[in-house]
């Protein structure tokens, strides 16, 4: 191949580096006004009343918009429409939006905020999980399964219990991940504006345009077809501008109302407020194991904080179960969740969605298995690994598994067999895995169209355009989906202009989540550009007279045996024969096994894997964690460009050590004369810790090749699976350091110090949760597993 | 009392987020009157090697001048509080943060931005190494770090791998986890250090 697999410099590279990019605030229309909005300063309250005279009569203000504004919710998933762009009468969480100001400059529209006369009836905060299932009044949602319950999910993949019972040894662990942000360097924004035709475009920092456009249909009450969304490259996204956003509706109704251009930035205090980040996830892991180390039955129940809305909190909650079958063997599985509504900002997908926090879970809790079998934790995993093209007890069709080669490349390199259990005191070294999906199987809307779609134009001047619906948010779409069509096509990348996530003029792709891009797109471009060579081909060969299938495409030339064609002149010669050239492309995910009710959330197309060293250091006396270096093996598939693909191993990484050691989305209570409103501890950049260049290891990264049938030239994700195993490993590598065990995340000094204080005293050296609050978990879903006799459907459900 | 924008994060803090002031903060009447609205300060300000004048409300930052009245939109903000080190330009060849320099303070001043960096249509060797070694992803905080790094480069032709982390440890990065930005500084410096040798 000579494109793919080779390092080079991103196609839209030198627009980042000369400043060039257009970030959606960099967007600047004539007449152009902007919009701020009024947010709750109760975590929790009835609206009275609204009077917003003063405000509307403050001269630069334009247009002031209210609850009664916007009668229809939305929501990213078709069952929970439970937002609205302005809340009409209830108020969920400070920074709930509830009015907007238009002004000719935001320090006006800032003012007049200040203007407008909200009355409300405060009611009590919910603040923790806990207490949302002790107190089903008030209410957040009337939609909710009962109380304070968002949802509740139970499924048995055969009789775990049992499998478990009959185990030489049974594990119970707890678990705790603390929710934790995004933070992209961006702030949100977006601008709306009518065109001369009248139609609403809106350039939006998101990651989700089609979901944009299909929103704002609904919420505005808008033909779809009047409306475009133009996906501005996003200065970083990491699942944070995965949602619809209220702005969004707002500034686009704003801007059918005045016929003008409307632009709203988020502050940085108000992203922290939208977040729909990590979910805080407690966790109660039961497995069996036999003595010789193998997985027999994993019980597993989450308690998932889901913040005032819904979001993409039910899929959140089913991926904090689905995944744990895909790495190791397991032959039976129970999982049961449940998602509660509490007074915060409402969390939703972050990098990895709802599968970090069992990951940590599992790989702490098989350190703990290794060590009482007196197993090394390597091959103990090495074991019990899940076998390519399987079926796993949930039903997900697994087909290629790089991990078993992940696993020995990074014990080889960090020198893990010499180290682990054997460095001095307060030094330590920690392995965990992972596994993620190339792409959710099914669309977030119930349909039978691609998930992506690629059309691509050639004209006479050998000039070639891609068009695809994908989202640039810094991970390189642009650059793979170049990269592929040049492949095939046998130019450079460089030739290639990519046109992409806008809904106007571009075929629908998803977006950019659920890693999904590089497969779908990258399916859909092969099967475009074939086409096209195709027809190249034939028109070449005539004029070669040679065979089509012969023909070699290659550094710009159609090419058999020193008889050759410019890549521009082969062009031109099928433009003649068929006309203008164009074709397109479209990718649907296989049909996954499971038919079972929930089944929908797991399957992929292909699944990647990581292996993850950790070294770390500990300071006795002050519980201090230092980590001088990470050891990565990433199972990729097949790498496109590898400046690119290590770039997203290093990223992941990065963002998992940072959650691992110190990033904290938490909130508490102002005191009563402020309302006792449920506030964002640490708002900001500086005290939301974050690691800088100062704190961040060596990271030493090797990308494992093993190409899977349903990818891309093989190609299978990079950009979320790699942060898994960072996060355990780290809690792994503590433990090996100073022998305490850390099971709650972020792993910070004062804890460290409470443990080896407890372990000085003779008692157990943990710290993390001590109890799991009974949840009404409701009957499981029986579905048997593959070998005992299932069909992928549900037989029966039974009181758990 | 006018409300700068940088004030309003300021002064959330002082009280509960997003919540409004007890009485009315602005009477209609006194902020309102465009005759008491601030004159616009007009001034000379040297960026990127240009002299341009510049008329603009003297509360602004250099931040808002560059990127709403001169159009220079490739110099970022994640968080306009000195926070982020997105908005960093050199003035006077030193890295500041933008956000927290009025503009007024700049006349007479030389302010380098990304857009000063290429010489011509060619990239400066920070902006090729960037580009080749992954050290953009989304390139939100790149134009800060490019110019954190030139100031470093003057200073010290080639610095080592600590101080490289040292001077860039105020400019915030979320997607690379630095080590390719890292190694773009040391291979632009090589780049640098053999061209002045040619």
């Amino acid at each position: 191949m000579k494109v793919v697999g080779k390092p080079r410099r991103r196609v839209d590279g030198r627009a980042k580096v000369s400043g060039q990019t257009r970030f959606a605030d960099d967007i600047v229309l004539p007449r152009m006004l902007h919009l701020k909005l009024l947010r709750s300063a109760h975590a929790h309250a009835l609206i009275e009343s609204i009077d917003a005279a003063r405000a509307r009569a403050h001269p630069g203000v334009h247009l002031v918009l209210t609850g009664t504004d916007f009668p229809i919710p939305f929501g990213i998933l078709p069952i929970t429409q439970d937002e609205y762009p302005l809340a009409p009468e209830h108020v969920r969480y400070v920074g709930d939006p509830v009015a907007a100001v238009v002004a000719r400059d935001e320090q006006t529209a800032a003012e007049a905020l200040d203007l407008i006369d909200v009355r409300y009836r405060p009611l009590e905060t919910i603040a923790t999980a806990e207490e949302a299932l002790e107190k089903p009044e008030p209410r957040l949602h009337a939609y909710s399964e009962s109380g304070n319950i968002h949802r509740l999910q139970a499924f048995q993949f055969g009789d775990a219990e049992a499998a478990i019972a009959a185990s030489d040894h049974v594990f119970e662990d707890l678990f705790f991940y603390e929710g934790n942000t995004h933070l992209p360097i961006e702030q949100h924004a977006c601008v709306a504006a009518l065109d001369a035709d009248g139609k609403l475009t809106l350039w939006s920092s998101t990651q989700v345009p089609h979901y944009v456009h299909r929103s704002l249909a609904r919420v505005l009450r808008l033909p779809a077809s009047q409306i475009r969304v133009i996906a501005t490259p996003n200065g970083g996204g990491f699942g944070g501008k995965c949602d619809v956003c209220n702005h969004e509706m707002v500034a686009a109704k704003a801007a059918v109302v005045l016929g003008r251009p409307v632009k709203i930035c988020l502050t940085r205090e108000e992203v922290f407020y939208m977040h729909r980040g990590r979910h805080p996830v407690l966790m109660k892991f039961r497995t069996g194991v036999t003595k010789d180390g193998k997985l027999t039955g994993m019980h597993l129940q989450t308690l998932v904080d889901g913040g005032a809305y819904g979001s993409y909190g039910v899929a959140s909650t089913f991926y904090t179960g689905a995944l744990q079958t895909v790495t190791y063997e397991l032959p039976r599985y129970q999982f049961e969740a449940a998602r509660v509504f509490t007074n915060k900002p409402p969390c939703g997908p972050k990098r990895g969605h709802g599968t970090p926090q069992p990951r940590f879970g599992q790989e702490i809790q098989l350190d703990k298995i290794a060590e009482r079998l007196g197993k090394d934790p390597a091959e103990l995993r090495l074991g019990m690994l899940a076998k390519p093209n399987s079926l796993t007890a949930n039903w997900l069709k697994i087909g290629s598994i790089g991990l078993e080669q992940c696993i020995r490349d990074v014990v080889a390199r960090s020198g893990w067999k010499e180290k682990h259990g054997k460095l001095s005191e307060g030094r330590g070294v920690g392995l965990a895995c992972g596994s993620y999906l190339c792409g959710a199987g099914l669309p977030i809307y119930w349909n039978k169209m691609p998930q992506s779609g690629v059309q691509l134009l050639l004209d006479r001047s050998g000039q070639v355009t891609v068009f695809c619906g994908a989202t640039e948010i810094g991970q390189g779409s642009d650059d793979v989906l170049a990269a592929i069509v040049a492949e095939v096509l046998g130019i450079d990348p460089g030739d290639v202009r990519c046109v992409t996530g806008d809904t106007g003029i571009t075929p629908v792709d998803l977006g950019s989540y659920s890693s999904r891009v590089t497969v779908m797109m990258g399916n859909a471009a092969i099967q475009a550009a074939e086409k096209l060579k195709a027809m190249l081909g034939e028109a070449a060969a005539e004029q070669l007279e040679v065979a089509p299938d012969r023909l070699a495409f290659a550094n710009g030339h159609v090419s058999f045996d020193g008889r050759s064609l410019a890549f521009a002149e082969a062009v031109a010669l099928a433009e003649e024969k068929f006309g203008t050239l164009g074709a397109v492309g479209s990718y649907k995910p296989p049909r996954a096994p499971g038919k079972y009710k929930g089944a929908g959330v797991g399957p992929s197309p292909a699944y990647s894997y990581t292996a993850c060293v950790v070294e770390a250091q500990v300071d006795a006396h002050t519980g201090w964690i230092t980590i001088p270096k990470i050891w990565i093996a990433h199972d990729i598939g097949r790498t496109i460009n590898p400046v690119l693909a290590r770039g997203q191993v290093e990223g992941s990484v990065y963002m998992g050590l940072s959650e691992a050691l110190m990033e904290e989305q938490a909130f508490r209570r102002l005191p009563a004369k402020l309302s006792r409103a449920l506030v964002h501890k640490i708002p900001s950049l500086l005290e939301y810790k974050s690691i800088t260049s100062l704190d961040m290891p060596v990271v030493e990264t090797v990308l494992i090749e093993d190409p899977d049938p349903n990818c891309p030239f093989g190609a299978k994700e990079v950009g979320q699976g790699p942060l898994l195993p960072v996060v355990p490993a780290v809690a792994n590598a503590i433990y090996d350091a100073v022998g305490v065990r850390i099971d709650e995340v972020p792993i910070t000094p004062d804890k460290v110090m409470r443990a080896l204080e407890l372990k000085a005293a003779g008692k157990p050296a943990r710290v993390g949760p001590d109890h799991f609050p009974a949840v009404p978990y409701p009957a499981s879903l029986i579905v048997p597993p593959p070998w005992e006799g299932g069909d992928g459907n549900a037989v029966r459900s039974t009181a758990p | 009392m006018r409300i700068l924008r940088r004030h309003i994060g300021r002064r959330a803090q002082a009280r509960a987020p997003f919540a409004q002031p007890r009485g009315p903060a602005y009477s209609t009447q006194n902020s309102l009157d465009t005759k008491q609205m601030p004159r616009h300060a007009h001034l000379l300000l040297c960026v990127n090697g240009e002299s341009v004048e510049a008329s603009f409300a003297p509360y602004k930052t250099l931040l808002e001048v560059l990127r709403e009245d001169l159009a220079l939109t490739g110099t970022k903000h994640g968080c306009e509080l000195g926070e982020c080190g997105a908005c960093a330009v050199l003035i006077d060849g030193e890295p500041q943060l933008s956000c927290l320099v009025l503009a007024l303070q700049c006349e007479g001043r030389s302010v380098q931005t990304v857009e000063g960096l290429a010489r011509g249509a060619e990239l400066h060797p920070l902006q090729a190494a960037f580009a080749d070694l992954g050290a953009a992803q989304c390139g939100y905080c790149t134009p800060g770090i490019l110019l954190t790094a030139k100031a470093l480069l003057e200073r010290e032709p080639q610095p080592s791998r600590e101080r490289i982390t040292e001077a860039i440890s105020g400019n915030l990065c979320r997607c690379t986890g630095y080590q390719q930005i890292v190694e773009a500084i040391e291979e632009a410096a090589r780049r640098m250090s053999d061209e002045s040798r040619r």
